[in-house]
């Protein structure tokens, strides 16, 4: 069933190195210990008992940004925070990915005032938006799963 | 990107208003904590000023999820403005639509009925167990103990689905409103809420076997963070911190609101003060919001769920067909609002945090004029310095844990 089968008796598989790399990343991506706001408690929850992320290949959680590859910005980010979550971003090493969790990472939600970044989008590259307010623990997977399916797709010539 | 401001380089001699004499001369070192960390239950900044491992002093940064909350709430209609109380305390949504809807019912004169009375109550309750145990698991995990996070998560789901179940939503209900409640609860309700009761005593049981005599457990929390009734009084901090300290002071007996005063429930309280005494109101407080949840539900009476006042409740969908006046009200109210008398109200609800109050001003209008959010993380956390000063920074994390904050309700 696994891979031993189509490896034969040569134990030898053929395959692309994109493929390969590719399969890599979608399944050990590591998640930054990062939350702001209401969503980080349904990140919470994606990740505790019931829903268990940890079935993707994310139960690590990693609270330093030079450890982990995937960025996700779970709330509201206020404009003194904004400077804070650049700077998070660039100390992740490439190659790195953002999800904008909720409707404020990805558009200010309903907070259309002088205090809030009117979508994260304003100060690193997002990735995959994830909408809701905030949104359940499978929509959170469903944005994981989205970022995998396009991580799968990426092609050598454009790796960072 | 042009409006944000970047970092700049700041010298310790700016900093010397807050800091001791110590740490211009090199003596003691500054660490920065936060905003970006495991344990600071949000983004909240901590300047730690070291003598070696000891805390010498403790400055907390606040205000990296400023939402603007209260001058946004100016903006909108009484009815709109509710949804952004919910996404203030994010653990404590129910709660906080109540403390609102009791002050706008303050201010224009509005009654409730008996049943939206009691699942205001229940609800409510089943909220502050719902934030205790969010409290429990991520202050569990801070002081590495993995499994009790997993486990409260756990219970946690069940009241998430109680609320879905009620609201079609998980955390920001807005069920409570103005005048009563959204609308009435679905009959699967009540086997829900009595599985749930069935449940979670035993459940509460297997978190005190994790932690109430792990000695691992009391050797991080006994003693750390101490602070004494005067204190707190001096402080005016409110809540499990207060109550650890020895006051049983609970706005649910002290001022009753909602039908408070015909539930039986106890006032847990420590004398100790410190982090294990907060843990054990904490869980105790649990207890007794099961027994208020129990007694609301046998009592729930029968009846209309939202006050029939056409002034300012819109009329059920049924008359809109054929009734010109309910359709008139039904337009005035969601494109006008209702005005509210030129004059000031304070509403206090005892949050699972402490004491949360809302101060709304009218202005004739049918927005507020002014809006102010007594919110109870924000006081809490004036104590930081207090709590934290001569203790190891490992320990820093279980202060700020058994305090209870969430950012944005200190932040607003």
């Amino acid at each position: 069933m696994g891979i031993e089968q189509k490896a034969g008796e040569m134990g030898v598989i053929t395959t692309t190195l994109e493929q390969v790399v590719n399969w890599g990343r979608t399944n050990s991506m590591w998640p930054m210990l990062f939350g702001l706001a209401c969503c980080a408690i349904e990140m919470m929850a994606a990740q505790a008992s019931s829903y268990d992320m940890s079935r993707f290949g994310m139960e690590l959680n990693r609270a330093s940004p030079r450890q982990s590859d995937l960025m996700i910005v779970a709330g509201r980010v206020s404009r003194k925070m904004a400077p804070v979550v650049r700077h998070l971003y660039d100390q992740m090493p490439d190659p790195k990915w953002v999800i904008a969790m909720g409707d404020c990472a990805s558009c200010g939600g309903v907070y259309n005032n002088y205090a809030i970044l009117q979508g994260v989008d304003e100060v690193v590259p997002v990735d995959v938006y994830v909408a809701g307010c905030p949104p359940r623990p499978e929509g959170l997977i469903h944005g994981v799963i989205t970022l995998h399916d396009k991580v799968r797709h990426e092609k050598l010539k454009t790796w960072g | 990107m042009s409006d944000i401001v970047a970092f700049r380089d700041v010298k310790v001699e700016e900093l010397k208003h807050l800091l001791s004499p110590r740490a211009l001369t090199g003596e003691t070192m500054l660490l920065n904590m936060g905003p970006q960390h495991p344990s600071t239950h949000g983004v909240l900044r901590l300047l730690l000023e070291l003598d070696g491992e000891i805390v010498v002093n403790c400055i907390p940064d606040i205000g990296f999820l400023h939402t603007g909350v209260e001058k946004n709430m100016e903006s909108k209609l009484f009815q709109q403005a509710e949804v952004m109380v919910d996404r203030l305390d994010y653990l404590n949504p129910l709660g906080n639509n109540l403390t609102y809807c009791l002050a706008v019912e303050k201010l224009v004169g509005l009654d409730v009925p008996e049943r939206a009375q009691t699942l205001r109550v229940l609800l409510s309750e089943l909220t502050r167990i719902n934030s205790h145990l969010v409290w429990i698991g991520t202050s569990g995990l801070d002081l590495a103990a993995m499994s009790v996070f997993l486990y409260a998560m756990r219970e946690r789901e069940m009241i998430l689905d109680i609320f879905e179940m009620i609201s079609g939503q998980r955390m920001m209900t807005t069920y409570i409103r103005p005048g009563g409640v959204w609308r009435d609860v679905p009959a699967e309700f009540e086997p829900a809420v009595r599985e749930f009761i069935r449940i979670f005593p035993a459940r509460l049981k297997e978190y005190e076997s994790m932690l109430t005599n792990n000695a691992l457990f009391l050797e991080r929390t006994q003693g750390i963070g101490v602070i004494s009734k005067e204190d707190c009084i001096r402080y005016s901090l409110t809540g499990p911190v207060l109550r650890g300290s020895g006051m049983a002071y609970d706005l649910r007996k002290a001022r009753p609101y909602s039908g408070y005063e015909q539930y039986n429930f106890d006032v847990p309280t420590e004398t100790a003060g410190d982090v294990y005494a907060r843990y054990l109101v904490r869980v105790e407080e649990m207890r007794q919001s099961l027994r208020i949840v129990e007694q609301a539900l046998d009592k729930m009476p029968t009846g209309p769920i939202r006050s029939n006042n056409r002034k300012f409740i819109p009329p059920p969908r049924s008359e809109l067909g054929v009734s010109m006046e309910a359709l008139i009200h039904h337009f005035k109210l969601w494109t006008e609002g209702y005005p509210a008398p030129k004059e000031g109200v304070y509403a206090a609800t005892e949050s699972p945090r402490g004491e949360l109050g809302v101060y709304l001003e009218g202005d004739g209008g049918p927005k507020p004029y002014r809006v102010h959010l007594r919110t109870p993380s924000f006081i809490s956390l004036q104590a930081m310095p207090l709590l934290t000063k001569g203790h190891f920074v490992a320990d820093v994390v279980g202060i700020i844990g058994s305090i209870d904050i969430v950012l944005g309700d200190a932040d607003r």
